[in-house]
């Protein structure tokens, strides 16, 4: 911390030290000061994190090196530890929740930002933001009295029965699993996307609509062809914000999953998640291996999400600039 | 006025934080299964010792056997006896041992939805241990129906669920079906968690007894006390005097006392001889150091470990536990004079 704060004054050489101290006196540099060391911390407990998940995480990374990532066997008892079906169970339930997710959020925000009365909008958004703050045990609950039964009585046998030759809807179906898990986090993570999305269409500026409808284009080529685009950089970081939580939900995945260590093509077989497998066995984990192999699925899953955002990143700086260049011309 | 009375007001309450500190506090963290029994017991000995207070966090065994190991807690607890890897890492770290005291005895019962099925069906460990292991595949199953005459059972699949939390619910099922299936001991073994050959995963108590309503044709496995307080009917198992016995306190009692009880009271009871014992049993410990550096805490600790065997034993079946068998409790009595 302290040479965090020597670094501060130095930061500012342009201004002699006269003025330094007079914009010390005026609270200026007081508050840059502050505020510098608040989004420092930001970095510190991001690299502490690190650290400690790694520190943490040292037994089972000399034992197993990356076999860990490549093994599917988890087995406390005999000491086999393999983080591939937790990873595959993350993803996929991710992958799927954002699939349904994605095109019902966005839909919801062109209609909410571009087409609804304003009243019938504000109302709505209301509405979705309470959506949005409902605890995540909640929607475990939503998953297990009302999504897994329809899941197994409805969905699923008329799944089998018309995309049943699909490998993705094969196997018992118990209304547990990939599916209802997926669908779940997407009933969570809408919210999110429309709500940010919701924001981003409606400040795009109203010489970008005028312009378009001058030109002669109807309403919907006005906001798909123009304010849509325009909004792109804005619209894909909900999309990854929804991401983000998908892939740490933890209480309503583990609630619908199956909890059940095995990779399946079929959507209907029950899986697991890293952050759900971390809840579960964390606390009864008595074994430091079992206990430190558990410690290194927190650090995969933090590289993953890692990875994901540096990506979400960049897609953003690649269509942002695309964006403007439309808003340019 | 206002101020001086506000200011009064201060110093009696920063005078009353003081005080508070000055009585003794212990903390102990581990196993939730007997939970309510710990909270009850604390808040009653609370009663009669005003000036000491024991905080009991229920994080689990795995945890509890940590912390105390750790020293972050003055006690342990936990479902599962301390295996000697664990025991020796207490040592070294201590350079002393830590005592198990069994409090009370818990069960574990089998539970079940068939649609149609409405009789308390009987279990032999051979059907237990091939349902669990994948190898009994249908409710009608000769394994499953030769104990179970007169019933009709479904030639549908079985559903086995399963508790995906590491718990001692799970440690004790798995002890069982280790002591009664050497295929189950050597491929799977015994522990909070262990790595399942079939089944769904349920999260918690709530979890699996939720998706067995859910889910027709499964079977899963709860306490005892959880079965009872949610009125879920369970079956009985064949022990291992050939008798179906039905899970009850009393059943419970005597395969605590079906054991000879060994010197450390790290001691298995499922699948205990006898006639009247319930196989799927187990006591639950306290995990208490030899030596204290503090000597109040000693005392107090010692003070309530012989007031819990004696007048605290009575509050247990009300709370659905089993009491300990007097064998047991005269030989912890005797125990106590180890925590220096």
């Amino acid at each position: 911390m302290a040479s965090a704060t020597s670094i501060v004054p130095s930061a500012g050489p342009v201004a002699g030290s006269r003025s330094f101290l007079s914009r010390l006196r005026q609270g200026d540099e007081i508050a840059r000061i502050i505020t510098f060391l608040f989004a420092a911390s930001v970095v510190l407990v991001t690299l502490l994190l690190v650290f400690d998940l790694w520190e943490g995480s040292a037994l089972p990374r000399h034992k197993f090196g990356f076999i860990f990532f490549r093994t599917s066997v988890w087995d406390p008892i005999f000491d086999q530890f393999g983080a591939l079906p937790f990873i595959y169970g993350t993803l996929v339930t991710a992958t799927v929740s954002l699939l349904i997710a994605v095109p019902l959020g966005i839909g919801a925000a062109i209609f909410l930002a571009e087409l609804a009365p304003a009243r019938v909008s504000d109302t709505l958004e209301f509405f979705i933001d309470l959506l949005a703050a409902v605890p995540s045990v909640i929607y475990g609950l939503l998953g297990v009295f009302i999504v897994v039964p329809l899941m197994r009585q409805y969905v699923q046998p008329v799944l089998k029965h018309s995309l049943g030759f699909l490998p993705l809807f094969q196997g018992p179906a118990y209304g547990v699993g990939f599916l209802t898990a997926g669908i779940v986090l997407a009933i969570m993570v809408i919210p999110y996307i429309i709500s940010v999305s919701r924001e981003v269409l409606l400040s795009v500026p109203r010489d970008q609509r005028e312009a378009a409808l001058s030109l002669g284009a109807t309403r919907w080529e006005s906001t798909w062809k123009v304010v849509v685009p325009f909004a792109r950089g804005g619209i894909l970081g909900s999309i990854f914000l929804a991401l983000a939580r998908a892939l740490g939900e933890t209480m309503a995945v583990t609630m619908v999953i199956g909890n059940t260590p095995a990779i399946s093509v079929s959507l209907f077989a029950s899986g697991y998640s890293i952050a759900a497998v971390i809840a579960n066995e964390l606390t009864e984990a008595t074994s430091n291996l079992h206990y430190q192999s558990l410690i290194e699925l927190g650090l995969v899953l933090f590289l993953l999400t890692f990875m994901l955002n540096g990506l979400a990143r960049l897609l953003i700086v690649a269509t942002s600039q695309r964006g403007a260049g439309m808003g340019n011309a | 006025m206002k101020r001086i009375a506000g200011l009064l007001l201060v110093v009696l309450a920063v005078g009353g934080v003081l005080w508070a500190d000055s009585a003794l506090s212990i903390t102990g963290a581990g196993a939730t299964f007997p939970y309510p029994m710990y909270s009850k017991w604390f808040d009653e000995y609370h009663k009669k010792n005003a000036n000491l207070e024991i905080n009991y966090q229920s994080i689990g065994s795995g945890g509890g056997i940590k912390q105390v190991t750790e020293g972050t807690v003055d006690f342990g607890a936990t479902d599962g006896p301390m295996n000697d890897e664990q025991l020796k890492a207490y040592q070294d770290k201590h350079g002393s041992g830590i005592l198990h005291f069994p409090t009370v005895l818990g069960a574990v019962v089998p539970t079940y939805n068939i649609p149609g099925v409405t009789a308390e069906l009987n279990f032999t460990p051979e059907a237990l241990a091939g349902i669990f292991l994948g190898k009994i595949t249908k409710w009608n199953d000769p394994a499953i129906a030769g104990a179970n005459k007169g019933v009709t059972l479904p030639a549908e699949d079985i559903v086995v669920v399963h508790r995906a939390d590491g718990s001692g619910t799970t440690y004790c099922w798995t002890d069982y079906l280790s002591k009664v299936s050497d295929e189950w001991k050597t491929k799977v073994g015994k522990g909070g968690s262990v790595n399942w050959p079939v089944g769904l995963g349920g999260k918690g108590s709530e979890g699996v007894t939720g998706t067995v309503k859910n889910t027709p044709n499964s079977i899963t496995y709860v306490e005892l006390i959880y079965a009872e307080s949610n009125k879920i009917p369970y079956g009985r198992v064949k022990n291992s005097a050939g008798v179906f016995v039905k899970a009850s306190l009393a059943a419970v009692s005597a395969a605590g006392a079906a054991k000879e009880m060994p010197e450390d009271f790290r001691v298995s009871i499922t699948n205990a001889p006898g006639k009247a014992a319930y196989p799927i049993s187990t006591f639950t410990w306290l995990l208490i150091p030899e030596k204290f550096s503090d000597a109040g805490k000693r005392d107090a600790i010692k003070g309530f470990v012989k007031w819990m065997l004696a007048d605290g034993q009575n509050y247990a079946e009300a709370l659905s536990y089993a009491k300990l068998p007097k064998e047991v409790v005269s030989k912890e009595v005797k125990a106590i004079g180890k925590i220096q």
